[in-house]
């Protein structure tokens, strides 16, 4: 009884998580597209090719770290997480906080682990992990070369039918 | 008579010891050891993180309410503006700009973002004669534009070369800088907009003293990455914003040949002699005037000369 529960919790967990970016590559089948969009406001979500990006990589740890059960590749996480034990919990949201500088956060008693201190915020771990590889692998790497700004972005950018009326005209004083 | 000038000679000496005790002066020795407020906020730049997309400017310019800009925020022309041979600075509508390095030690560009470094000791404070800045215990250098009289004493004395003046004002042209989001954010525990607002988390913010263990992490982690350097731990006496990064600092338009200590250190010694001077001295020889002359005022006949300088 014990047993199906636990099962019941964690498919449920699953189902919740496949919402996010929930994916773990042996265990279950992993979506081909998932949808970024927590973030979304002065650019769009991103629709990303999930099934494209595992064609192109060679380990699911080179985007989930040690939790999709395949080995860390970094010598600092493999310290601890050397068992390659695969976790519940795989989207990036659930480990990095959107806001964790918020006042309320910052004086959330942090874990002492060493190696967990210097964990980026949601949007830094999308764009840190992406923009690594890209750089490195000639992916693309302009802001609107994966997501269209918005209305919002255009405001806050001056760009778009918010930039500002004759710049050449400026320039020529 | 020569015993009532002793008398007050001592209590002149006295008076003036416990003036030097008690004024300016103790304020200099103190500052001496002074390494920032113990909860002092700061932020940790990494430059190897940037992309150089400009979105702290944005994010700057909507937070502090300034003038629009001349150019769109997404437009990547201005890495190449050059003024007087100069790549861009900071001005009184921009109080963060980010700037392109095309540099020897790295293929690919390195972009630098600048602001006000908020220094343990500014010298911008220092120099100030109207005190219209202000060192908060929570880390930020902010001033007063009430105070301000236009004197530019700050552009010349900080050595990132941060404050601007607003030339365009007729009226009323005062001094402008980045003052950390202090009243809209930092004095209610939030961090600068420009850090909330960065993609990359190039700036991470929190306590200087935690920060800068991060910072030695980061470069001990990663030894072939980074540079073994922390510009700002112990520049100008450290700041506040510090910046690590991939390339030699110089590379990146960082003075290396700053000291390593406060700027005021280099005039602190003369400056704590002055009350010192001013209220010991008289005294100290008004005395030995009187003591050399002692038994000779009389012949002399200059007595009232004497007390006139005693009286001061």
């Amino acid at each position: 009884m014990a047993i199906n529960g636990k099962q019941l919790i964690t498919w449920m967990g699953a189902i919740l998580l496949s919402c996010f970016l929930a994916v773990s590559c042996y265990a279950m089948d992993y979506p081909d597209e998932v949808e970024i969009d927590s973030l979304a406001n002065l650019y769009e979500g991103v629709v990303f090719d999930h099934a494209m990006h595992v064609e192109a990589t060679e380990d699911c740890s080179d985007c989930h770290h040690h939790t999709t059960g395949t080995q860390v590749a970094n010598e600092y996480c493999a310290k601890c997480h050397d068992g390659a034990q695969e976790m519940d919990i795989v989207s990036c949201q659930e480990c990095h906080s959107a806001n964790p500088l918020s006042p309320e956060n910052l004086h959330i008693p942090r874990d002492d682990y060493n190696y967990h201190l210097d964990k980026p915020n949601l949007k830094a771990a999308y764009h840190l992990n992406c923009m690594g590889c890209h750089q490195q692998v000639g992916g693309p790497t302009g802001c609107e070369d994966c997501h269209a700004k918005t209305d919002d972005g255009e405001r806050f950018y001056y760009s778009g039918k918010y930039a500002p009326e004759e710049p050449a005209h400026k320039s020529g004083h | 008579m020569s015993k009532i000038s002793r008398r007050k000679f001592l209590a002149g000496s006295m008076a003036g010891g416990a003036a030097v005790m008690m004024s300016p002066a103790k304020k200099a020795l103190a500052s001496g050891s002074f390494d920032g407020f113990p909860d002092g906020m700061g932020v940790l730049v990494d430059l190897t993180r940037c992309v150089g997309c400009r979105t702290c400017e944005a994010a700057c310019n909507k937070e502090q309410k300034l003038p629009d800009p001349a150019l769109p925020f997404d437009d990547y022309s201005v890495f190449d503006e050059l003024h007087l041979g100069q790549k861009r600075r900071t001005t009184d509508k921009a109080y963060t700009v980010v700037n392109r390095y095309e540099t020897e030690s790295s293929t690919a560009p390195v972009y630098r973002k600048i602001q006000c470094n908020h220094c343990n000791e500014p010298t911008c404070l220092t120099s100030c004669f109207v005190n219209a800045y202000t060192k908060t215990p929570e880390g930020a250098v902010i001033y007063n534009p009430k105070v301000c009289v236009g004197c530019r004493n700050c552009m010349i004395a900080c050595p990132f070369h941060i404050p601007a003046y607003s030339y365009d004002s007729v009226l009323n042209p005062v001094i402008k800088k980045c003052v950390f989001c202090y009243d809209t954010r930092l004095k209610n525990g939030k961090p600068p907009a420009c850090v909330e607002s960065c993609p990359q988390q190039v700036m991470t913010f929190g306590k200087r003293k935690e920060l800068l263990k991060i910072a030695h992490e980061r470069i001990r982690k990663n030894p072939d990455k980074y540079v073994d350097q922390i510009y700002g731990e112990k520049e100008v006496g450290g700041t506040g914003w510090f910046y690590i990064s991939n390339v030699p600092f110089e590379e990146a338009g960082f003075d290396q040949d700053l000291p390593k200590e406060p700027i005021i250190n280099n005039v602190k010694g003369f400056l704590a002699i002055v009350p010192m001077v001013l209220t010991i001295w008289p005294a100290l020889f008004t005395g030995f005037h009187l003591l050399s002359t002692k038994g000779k005022s009389h012949s002399h006949g200059d007595e009232n000369g004497h007390d006139g300088q005693e009286g001061q």
